[in-house]
């Protein structure tokens, strides 16, 4: 059985990717702040009959992502799928957003997921098999009103994920991003009514997303079926970028 | 660690690591035209080294080494 790491897997999307993983793979939730989440999210996996764990990984810090990996290959022997899902927000309009607003988002979004799929890529090389996933945005790929840099880190991971798709291709590991439109977490909570109708007003399908959307392209990605598929991108937006 | 110790450690990562066939890895053997390894294998082959040896070893000291000979002797230096 595969074993897959989730950064940020105690809440929103990472928590869906995580439990659905779970019926297929051994499962690490990561996560930094949330533990009881996370021991929340691993209970669920295994009263549906998976395996789970939940793992401390700070990845703004080597330290904490190289103690992370360690402690699932000691429980799993390897990290065979990466799921790079941990991200922030700290908005403001460009004119306005300040520098240490901007050196966060990026350290912890962009240069957070370099460190955990640098880390998870020794490993895979080994095992001559890997899966990397990058959850990006649409905002990545559109930018977005009030989100530099939050944009800047995501459309950061695509030039990322296919650098990697070309480098590692040749040994069964796969380097893939997903591009999420509106989907309904904590870190879309703060829009109102009014501003979630505007939203559905873009999008063909007339809902705003859910986890569970982005978590199945995620398990497909995972999949043996997908192994002919890198270095692409798959906004999951109900055709908000269409 | 003696010179030949090295050389049958880096012996056996070539053929454990790589599936390179043992009689291939001699001293004079050039990493990429007689053991056909790509510059990926070149970064697996440093990475198992680093690992074996509990070393670190910097990309420049990677520049003169073109031959699993020469690759020995920057081990045994470093050991």
């Amino acid at each position: 059985m595969k074993t897959v790491l989730v950064t940020g897997g105690s809440r929103g999307i990472g928590k869906a990717i995580a439990k659905n993983l779970g019926l297929t793979c051994n499962v690490a939730v990561g996560y930094s702040h949330s533990k009881e989440q996370a021991d929340e999210v691993v209970d669920e996996i295994k009263t549906a009959g998976g395996n789970a764990i939940a793992v401390s990984i700070d990845v703004t810090d080597q330290n904490s992502v190289d103690e992370c990996f360690e402690t699932v290959e000691d429980v799993y022997s390897s990290v065979d799928i990466l799921i790079n899902n941990a991200g922030i927000t700290k908005d403001n309009i460009f004119p306005r957003l300040k520098q240490e607003d901007w050196d966060s988002v990026i350290d912890t979004n962009l240069t957070g997921s370099f460190r955990a799929s640098q880390r998870a890529i020794k490993g895979m090389m080994k095992n001559k098999w890997g899966r990397i996933i990058f959850i990006s945005s649409v905002a990545g790929i559109s930018g977005n009103t009030g989100q530099s840099n939050y944009a800047a880190s995501k459309a950061g991971l695509i030039g990322l994920a296919k650098t990697i798709s070309k480098e590692l291709g040749s040994r069964n590991i796969t380097s893939n991003v997903i591009a999420p439109g509106y989907i309904e977490t904590d870190m879309t909570s703060f829009l109102n009514d009014e501003q979630k109708e505007d939203i559905i007003e873009q999008l063909s399908i007339k809902r705003v997303g859910k986890p569970e959307d982005i978590a199945n392209m995620v398990s497909f990605l995972c999949s043996d079926e997908s192994e002919y598929i890198t270095g692409q991108v798959f906004p999951v937006d109900g055709g908000l970028t269409t | 660690m003696e010179v030949n110790e090295v050389f049958d450690k880096v012996k056996n990562l070539f053929v454990d690591e790589l599936g390179i066939e043992a009689e291939k890895v001699t001293m004079e053997a050039k990493l990429e035209e007689d053991l056909d390894i790509d510059s990926l294998g070149i970064v697996e082959v440093v990475m198992a080294f680093e690992d074996e040896f509990e070393i670190e070893i910097d990309d420049e000291e990677l520049t003169d080494v073109g031959t699993v000979g020469q690759a020995v002797n920057l081990l045994h230096s470093k050991l």
